[in-house]
């Protein structure tokens, strides 16, 4: 039997790390200098979750540029019961939605039974894969893949995955940035992991020796 | 090697839904126990709980962190009217 631990797997790294102090009533105020201490101390974070969420350079941008616009706007009613980067992040998913959707309105029925239907019936791979080489494991290629898998997921399953599992959100923090419950963070995340989990096996499951099979 | 595809019994389906908690760390010590029992004897939920567990792995070990490039930074800048704040 392989062993199966019961260590938590990794999810520190995030926006918690860079949470800093800025003085909101400047910001307010529409205080230019705070304003921009503001931007150079988030639009990192924003780019990257926009650049997770559409995989496209030019739409990471214009959510990031979209994002700051609407906080600067909507900055004199902010009230400061969530965290900036909470804010923020909701401002930026909201964009990076809206995006997806315009870009894929035609398969939205498509998939949407995926994202909170219960999969009765729903089948499973079942193939060893772990055993594969770093080098197989973590190649360009397979790195490509990686990220094109994320791109097929249905938009509600990728906002959680992307928010939780690769920016390190909390499920309490990613159920804010969202505005559903954390149970429904929950269901989705496990979702969204289950159908990589597929999407690598197939991939995966071509690299394996032959004698294996 | 197994290869092939499954419709998960009842009785796994019930546990394949707690794997992420698992996974987590934030499964009950109870359901824990329940799983681990489950896992010692059925070989397919093993390689379920394996291949997840690489599938979340590789995700935070190997997927790029896009950084800002300074050219988007600076058009951003330019776009919030704040290029006196440029350093």
């Amino acid at each position: 039997m392989n062993p199966v631990t019961k260590r938590p797997l990794d999810a520190s790294k995030g926006a918690e790390q860079s949470e800093e102090t800025f003085s909101l009533a400047a910001l307010r105020q529409g205080d230019a200098a705070e304003f921009a201490r503001l931007v150079d101390a988030y639009s990192g974070m924003i780019y990257r979750l926009a650049s997770r969420m559409l995989q496209n350079p030019q739409d990471a941008e214009d959510v990031l540029q979209e994002t700051f616009i609407k906080a600067y706007k909507a900055l004199p009613a902010f009230d400061g019961r969530s965290k900036l980067s909470t804010w923020l992040y909701r401002i930026a998913t909201n964009e990076a939605l809206m995006l997806l959707r315009k870009k894929t309105l035609p398969t939205v029925s498509v998939n949407a039974p995926l994202e909170d239907a219960d999969p009765e019936g729903f089948e499973l791979e079942i193939v060893d894969w772990c055993c594969l080489p770093e080098s197989e494991l973590m190649s360009e290629e397979a790195r490509r893949y990686l990220d094109e898998s994320i791109e097929a997921l249905p938009e509600t399953l990728k906002s959680v995955f992307v928010l939780r599992d690769l920016e390190g959100l909390s499920v309490r923090q990613t159920a804010e940035v969202l505005g559903i419950s954390e149970g429904a963070v929950k269901t989705r995340l496990h979702r969204a992991r289950l159908a990589l989990r597929e999407m690598l096996t197939a991939y995966f499951k071509e690299r394996l020796p032959a004698s294996g099979l | 090697m197994s290869k092939k595809t499954i419709s998960p019994p009842p009785s796994c389906r019930h546990l394949l839904d707690t794997l992420s908690d698992y996974l987590d760390g934030e499964l009950s010590a109870e359901l824990c126990r329940e799983l681990e029992r489950h896992l010692s004897d059925c070989e397919d939920c093993r390689v379920v709980v394996d291949t997840l567990r690489k599938t979340i792995e590789l995700y935070r070990e190997t997927v790029a962190e896009p950084q800002l490039p300074p050219d988007v930074r600076l058009r951003l800048f330019h776009r919030l009217d704040l290029e006196e704040y440029l350093e």
